[in-house]
């Protein structure tokens, strides 16, 4: 992965190309399932959780059945029994969204692991991938544009939804939840239903989100496997203004701003490493900052939301 | 009226209780385990023992203060999730303390120590406050963030600004020097840190229950417009709060450093944070409910390996009986308020 001293900084831009590309396949999924959640007029804290146990259920299913895409199914369920529990949880008057995302995010954390034991030494069969790199003759081109088919399916996934909210039936009732629930009633629509299947398609994502983790990269299992992708997608949507397609450059930019770090590291530049972990979350408290008001609430956020209040 | 309020909060707590017993046994028999064996080994592992409850009650003190970095401010209306962040910044803050200070008489360096911890915490979670009073940002985003950045700081700070470089295994920051750790309460294998917990839960409960300040916060908790009319100084409340909070979690990291470490390093996150969040609304925001509910998941967490060694459960068994039961114990808080409706009625 490091790129060769003839490349220098070329390399570092290749790596960021690559990282970006790599890296971000997880966060596009969390970030467009969380999304969908937060249109509905609900936050989801514990998409982390979904992450990690759609990466064990993934990996303990391709294992065990042989098919890496039985286990993407079966990491899309699991995240989407996650999020049944957590919009019925918080269907119930009075209880606090924000509380049951944290409480789901260690009971997801914790079943992985405790389900997951046995499936830490086996190797289980991997995600193919596209060589769109095989025009290069440079190897690290290559290896940066190997291309996994999950990440096309969610840069399809992204304007896909981004057309479905703006201009279907229901997008608008997924909207109308979202931005105005006493109007949506008013409408004949049922407010905690529609949050219900939108959280349960948010956890669907987030568990496929998570197969990639453990079924291409790093592809394997093992109990420090996410490293908060689940929660930094938090930020990311509000980063992308609840926009699909913007979701897809944010993530992109998450990708290669956690790819930035180990790219400088090849070519000599390690000091400020782990400071620019940071910097996707003090970019977003930034932007926070800059567009927060007093007196009205976040350009593009969904009238419902507990946070943008 | 008090008295219905503490019998429908042990009710619902009982059964929710119930139902995460029921649950969480469901899955152990589903392994060819006799649930009550294991209940009854979770509880010789938690309480069953002196030095089992020793283990309990340390691993329940970082708890009670993380759980006020969310409870008090929630008295005052915010919701708070940076208790991760500000345990890590008040970490830092003592390590630096304990350098500057050293060959200073260890009782005055320790007690410095500790405020300096307290009130990084402080300033870190006051910081959220003032973002909210002032440019309406969010306080539960903004501290989520601030969690990782104060995990990347104190990252970048032990790699190398403040490393120990004789510590070749792992990075971790400057010791505090043997002469600064706080050590044990006599008699027992139980830190100080314990007593700082119980004494910080005891002082916010007095602070809220019986000062001005107290009544005040909860005019503001209950009706921010209200507060905005009997013209209460709002602004200063919610830093005040805020303030209150982080110190509790500054603290905590404090401890963790003079009472367990001996040095800042990534063994400061290990979700003392995250887990004193649901503690706090376990307890319902009540400053002694923190204590309760703080001794009751240090105990399951403690009881973690003897069920490992006992029945070849995962480590993660307890995390998984933590996590249903705060969902089972959430639910519950549909029915606060119903009860005693219903009775009165």
């Amino acid at each position: 992965m490091t790129p060769p001293p003839d490349l220098g900084w070329a390399g570092v831009l290749v790596a960021l190309v690559g990282g970006a590309i790599r890296v971000s396949t997880p966060y596009l999924f969390v970030s467009l399932g969380e999304t969908l959640t937060e249109r509905s007029g609900r936050v989801n804290l514990g998409l982390e959780g979904t992450l990690v146990l759609g990466a064990m259920s993934a990996y303990g299913v391709a294992y065990l059945s042989g098919s890496p895409w039985l286990g993407v199914l079966v990491a899309g369920l699991a995240g989407a029994l996650l999020g049944l529990l957590h919009a019925s949880v918080c269907n119930l008057p009075r209880v606090n969204d924000i509380a049951v995302g944290i409480a789901l995010f260690l009971l997801g954390t914790g079943l992985a692991f405790y389900l997951g034991k046995p499936f830490i030494e086996p190797r289980a069969p991997r995600l193919p991938s596209l060589a769109l790199g095989a025009w290069s003759g440079s190897p690290q081109v290559r290896a940066a544009l190997e291309v996994n088919a999950l990440f096309l399916a969610g840069a399809v996934l992204a304007p896909l939804l981004w057309w479905a909210l703006r201009g279907t039936r229901w997008g608008l009732i997924l909207r109308t939840a979202g931005d105005n629930a006493d109007a949506a009633r008013a409408l004949g629509h049922s407010v905690g239903l529609t949050r219900v299947l939108a959280t349960m398609a948010g956890g669907f994502l987030a568990g496929v989100g998570g197969s990639f983790l453990s079924l291409y990269y790093p592809g394997t299992w093992n109990e420090g496997l996410s490293s908060g992708q689940g929660l930094m997608a938090i930020a990311l949507v509000i980063f992308a203004r609840w926009n699909p397609l913007a979701c897809f450059g944010v993530s992109l930019l998450f990708g290669a701003a956690t790819a930035l770090g180990p790219a400088l590291q090849s070519v000599g530049i390690t000091a400020y490493y782990d400071l620019l972990n940071a910097a996707p979350y003090g970019l977003t408290l930034a932007l926070l900052i800059w567009s927060s008001s007093t007196r009205h609430a976040l350009v593009g956020a969904p009238g419902e939301l507990t946070i943008s209040k | 009226m008090a008295l219905r309020a503490w019998a429908e909060t042990a009710a619902l707590t009982s059964a929710a209780l119930l139902v995460t017993l029921v649950v969480f046994g469901g899955l152990v028999a589903a392994r060819g385990l006799d649930p009550v064996a294991v209940y009854a080994t979770l509880y010789v592992g938690a309480f069953g023992t002196w030095f089992s409850l020793e283990d309990t009650l340390t691993q329940a003190a970082p708890l009670m203060l993380t759980a006020l970095a969310t409870a008090i401010p929630a008295r005052a209306g915010l919701l708070v999730i940076g208790g991760e962040g500000a345990l890590v910044v008040g970490g830092v803050a003592t390590v630096l303390a304990g350098v500057l200070l050293a060959g200073a008489p260890p009782a005055v360096a320790i007690g410095l120590m500790c405020g300096a911890g307290a009130l990084a915490g402080g300033l870190w979670i006051a910081a959220a406050g003032a973002l909210r009073h002032w440019r309406g940002v969010n306080e539960t985003i903004s501290t989520l963030l601030l969690n990782y950045i104060a995990v990347a700081v104190l990252n970048w700070l032990v790699s190398s600004p403040i490393r120990d470089f004789d510590q070749v295994l792992k990075a971790a920051s400057w010791p505090v020097g043997e002469a600064f750790m706080l050590g044990d309460i006599p008699g027992t294998g139980i830190h100080w840190g314990l007593a700082f917990g119980v004494a910080a839960c005891l002082v916010a409960w007095g602070l809220l229950r019986a000062t001005t300040f107290g009544f005040a916060v909860d005019i503001l908790g209950g009706n921010l417009r209200a507060a905005q009319m009997v013209g209460l100084p709002v602004g200063r409340l919610v830093l005040a709060t805020c303030f209150l909070g982080g110190a509790a979690a500054g603290l905590a990291g404090a401890l963790e450093v003079a009472a367990v470490h001996g040095f800042a390093s990534a063994s400061l996150v290990v979700g003392y944070g995250y887990a004193g969040i649901l503690a706090a609304f376990l307890a319902r925001q009540h400053p002694l409910g923190c204590i309760a509910v703080a001794v009751l998941l240090g105990g399951i967490s403690a009881s973690g390996g003897l069920l490992q060694r006992r029945f070849g459960l995962p480590d993660a068994a307890t995390l998984v009986l933590q996590g249903i039961l705060f969902v089972a114990v959430l639910a519950t808080h549909t029915l606060h308020g119903r009860l005693r409706a219903g009775r009165a009625a």
